[in-house]
């Protein structure tokens, strides 16, 4: 029996109106594995923030080995050996490797010595590194490599990874495993921050269950099945989405030979993307963020203009019509990032209903707006998607993102859209609401509709979609059934395996 | 006309001189931006120096303490700017623009009793052998010494962004504050000291103005100069090297406008006056005509407030 490194007792922080933690114990033992499960607010982040220092704790204590152990900054935790990788990378992406490990450690070697050791240490862990390459042209994968060895560096004792898998392709995963059971060989504690409950009993030998703040159990996940622990979790039943089978129609949007230049310094471009999309076909398009995903839905719901043939819906072309008019023939669209793309922060969900559904829900009379009608096409939103608000006078921004999107994926669905494409509908979402958001895109599939589901959640497009296609360097790969495919074939198409088909 | 009535030798050396107070205002200002902040004020750092520095030098007779005074006084203004932009979160934008005319305002008051006096001559480099060299001489080693500490301020800049670890983290501030502040940087703090650095830097510049360029004092006299380093800035995307091309080209244009008057070139003297303007607003089409290549070096913070608790 290993001891203990870190003791955390009664731990509390309360925010305005939310307990983040509530009087939360439990021990990681040194070289161990320790996962940290947990919905989202449920305060996972809260925990590991209080323990590497950027936040402080309102009541309870910490012992590192044995001594009192109060962070006041991440410095100070960094200093007793508590090391960081967070969810949302922490990188500079117009600065070097090199340069961004430096701003990571308290005194750096001299420049030509650091990436001496750059290249030794991730040499060593099997995460091969160019010190002089900007983090803006690396990959995700990479760039997580930068944040790993940036920890390396320091030799910690405790390691924390905030959901260090969700942007990993399976390879870059089993990678990453490789390494992680390296380290802890070599006796460094792991605190590993996922709710991808297989990966968690793949790897670690203990899990601390949080909901709602409060810890529910300290367990052994591999003496669990993932569905217990997702009971945990969530405190309840879980409903699974289920889909009906439904056979594929004819084709409805076609895509052929699309090509786009880089729209930004550090975007990515486009290359001769033809897709076909069926009738009631939920088409998932996999592969890690960054690969052209958001280039590709600015193509399909106009925000970026193309040549009018590249694409086709029920054989007219509309590559050259604004996304109003795609809207009015049924094509819709509901983007990544909720706030400020998908949704007007400021704005009511009033406003934001009338937004996108002005043309389509006949929502405005001779060039008036008609704002009892938006709202009430807002409240059939919050009601149909069961999103948790006041009501449609409250701000997007006042919503939780969970709600959030239930409620921009709703404002779509409801629409009646001909063709619907999403991108990442549940990123950051907890696993109910995400269950929901699933559901509701397999009934409008069954219903006749054609969705296509850009996701990095390969999970997600498992469980819903009935065709796959791998977004690779702006490249899409052919499209295959979902149910011919292994999951390792699908780690090589989002490698690029089959790019030049 | 009468072309040959300028002498190169000497449009190069009193080019020098011109640009050394947008110099100052603009390498100042790139280190501000390269944190992450917009501070438009820069033109009422400028006059506040200018009259700062004015009031000190003739009240002391020195023109050194004038110019401490002067970027005393530029840094005495930026730090309300740094106060209400970085405690309470105020838009960058508007905060910049309101903190210029209040300067102008304020420096307008304090300067009332100062209309029409001489400030006291700084000492200029006078060596009398490499003084005295032809062409070299009067573009080298001929100036105030106002003019040799912008070129050294340039230097120092460059130096400390490129390789001191301070520099570092300057940057990493202005790049992702949410990262830097992540890794436990105080970027509030790193924000406050480039502010004032800036402000500082401003200061010195509108006593360059005022007691070397000019050297009086006159209501309003730093006349847009503010303006020309803030685009300055842009101009030289972000890189000291060439924020000096930068100030020596407006400076040039400058001192060549002045020269064609007096050489009776026939254009209306206003147009001439404009040019260094219209020349700004052109250079600055053409650098963002080419998107990608000027947006890689901006910082990607550029004007945007930070709160911790996000």
């Amino acid at each position: 029996m290993s001891k203990t490194l870190l003791h955390l007792n009664g731990l509390t922080k309360t925010y305005p109106g939310v307990i983040a933690n509530d009087d939360v114990s439990f021990d990681i033992a040194a070289g161990e594995i320790h996962a940290l499960l947990g919905e989202n607010g449920a305060g996972k982040s809260t925990l590991v923030k209080m323990i590497y220092g950027l936040v402080r704790p309102d009541h309870g204590t910490m012992q590192m080995e044995g001594v009192s152990f109060v962070p006041a900054e991440p410095r100070a935790a960094r200093a007793v050996g508590v090391a960081m990788v967070f969810q949302h990378f922490s990188l500079f992406e117009a600065l070097s490797v090199a340069e961004n490990i430096a701003l990571g450690m308290e005194n750096p070697p001299k420049a030509n010595a650091l990436s001496a050791r750059i290249t030794e240490v991730s040499q060593s862990y099997g995460l091969p590194l160019d010190p002089e390459r900007l983090v803006g042209d690396l990959s995700a994968g990479e760039r997580q490599r930068v944040e790993i060895i940036r920890c390396l560096l320091q030799e910690p004792k405790l390691l924390i990874m905030d959901e260090p898998t969700s942007v990993l392709t399976p390879q870059e995963v089993t990678t990453l495993f490789t390494t992680l059971r390296k380290l802890k060989d070599e006796g460094t504690s792991i605190l590993y921050i996922s709710h991808k409950l297989e990966e968690i009993r793949a790897l670690c030998e203990t899990a601390t269950i949080l909901r709602g703040g409060k810890k529910v159990a300290t367990c052994d996940p591999r003496e669990k099945s993932a569905r217990d622990l997702a009971e945990m979790m969530v405190g309840g039943k879980l409903n699974l989405a289920e889909s009906k089978e439904t056979t594929l129609g004819e084709v409805v949007l076609e895509i052929s030979d699309l090509s786009l230049p880089p729209q930004s310094a550090f975007g990515t471009s486009l290359r001769n993307i033809s897709l076909r999309l069926h009738r009631g076909e939920i088409l998932g398009i996999g592969g890690v963020a960054g690969n052209g995903q958001d280039e590709l839905l600015a193509c399909m719901s106009g925000e970026v203009i193309t040549t009018a043939e590249a694409i086709q819906l029920n054989g007219l072309s509309l590559g050259h019509m604004s996304p109003n008019e795609r809207r009015t023939l049924g094509v819709l669209a509901a983007p990544e990032e909720r706030l400020g793309h998908a949704a007007a922060p400021d704005m009511s969900l009033t406003e934001n209903a009338m937004l996108t559904a002005m043309t389509r829900k006949s929502l405005s009379k001779s060039g008036f707006l008609d704002w009892p009608r938006a709202k009430d096409f807002a409240e059939q939103v919050i009601k149909k998607f069961d999103v948790r608000t006041p009501g449609p006078q409250s701000a997007a921004r006042s919503l939780s993102g969970g709600n959030l999107q239930k409620f921009v994926i709703g404002r779509e669905v409801l629409q009646d859209p001909s063709v619907l494409i999403v991108n990442q509908p549940t990123w950051g979402v907890d696993a109910a609401a995400a269950a929901d958001i699933r559901q509701a895109l397999l009934d409008l599939a069954a219903k006749g509709a054609s969705v296509i589901v850009i996701s990095q959640d390969l999970d997600e497009l498992m469980e819903i979609s009935t065709s796959f296609a791998a977004l690779n360097a702006g490249r899409l790969s052919a499209a295959r059934p979902m149910a011919e495919l292994s999951l390792d074939e699908i780690g090589l198409l989002l490698g690029g395996a089959d790019a030049a088909a | 006309m009468d072309l040959s009535a300028i002498s190169p030798t000497l449009l190069v050396a009193s080019l020098m001189v011109a640009a050394t107070p947008i110099l100052l205002a603009a390498i100042g200002e790139l280190v501000v931006e390269k944190s992450g902040v917009l501070n438009l004020g820069v033109e009422g750092m400028m006059i506040m120096g200018a009259i700062s520095g004015f009031a000190a030098a003739v009240l002391t007779g020195s023109p050194m303490v004038g110019f401490l005074c002067a970027a005393l006084g530029g840094a005495a203004l930026s730090m309300i700017f740094a106060i209400l932009t970085q405690y309470f979160l105020s838009n960058q934008v508007a905060t910049g623009l309101a903190l210029t005319l209040f300067g102008l305002g304020l420096s307008a008051m304090l300067g009332q009793s100062y209309v029409g006096i001489k400030p006291p001559v700084s000492a200029k480099l006078e060596l009398s052998l490499i003084s005295d060299i032809p062409v070299m001489g009067p573009i080298l080693f001929s100036h105030d010494f106002t003019v040799y500490a912008a070129l050294a301020l340039v230097a120092g800049v460059w130096w400390f962004l490129k390789y001191t670890r301070g520099g570092l983290i300057l940057r990493a501030v202005g790049e992702s504050h949410d990262a830097a502040h992540a890794l436990g940087y105080k970027v509030v703090r790193v924000r406050i000291l480039a502010i004032m650095f800036g402000g500082a830097c401003a200061g010195l510049g509108g006593a360059a103005l005022s007691l070397v360029r000019v050297p009086q004092w006159t209501e309003g006299m730093t006349a847009g100069s503010g303006w020309i380093a803030l685009a300055i800035v842009v101009f030289a995307s972000w890189k000291p090297a060439r924020v000096l091309l930068g100030a020596y080209l407006f400076g040039g244009v400058a001192v060549l406008q002045l020269n064609l008057q007096a050489a009776g070139v026939s254009i209306p003297v206003e147009y001439l006056s404009m040019s260094p303007y219209l020349i700004t607003i052109i250079v600055l089409v053409v650098m963002s005509a080419n998107r990608s290549k000027s947006a890689l070096n901006a910082p990607a913070a550029l004007g945007r407030v930070f709160h911790a608790s996000r």
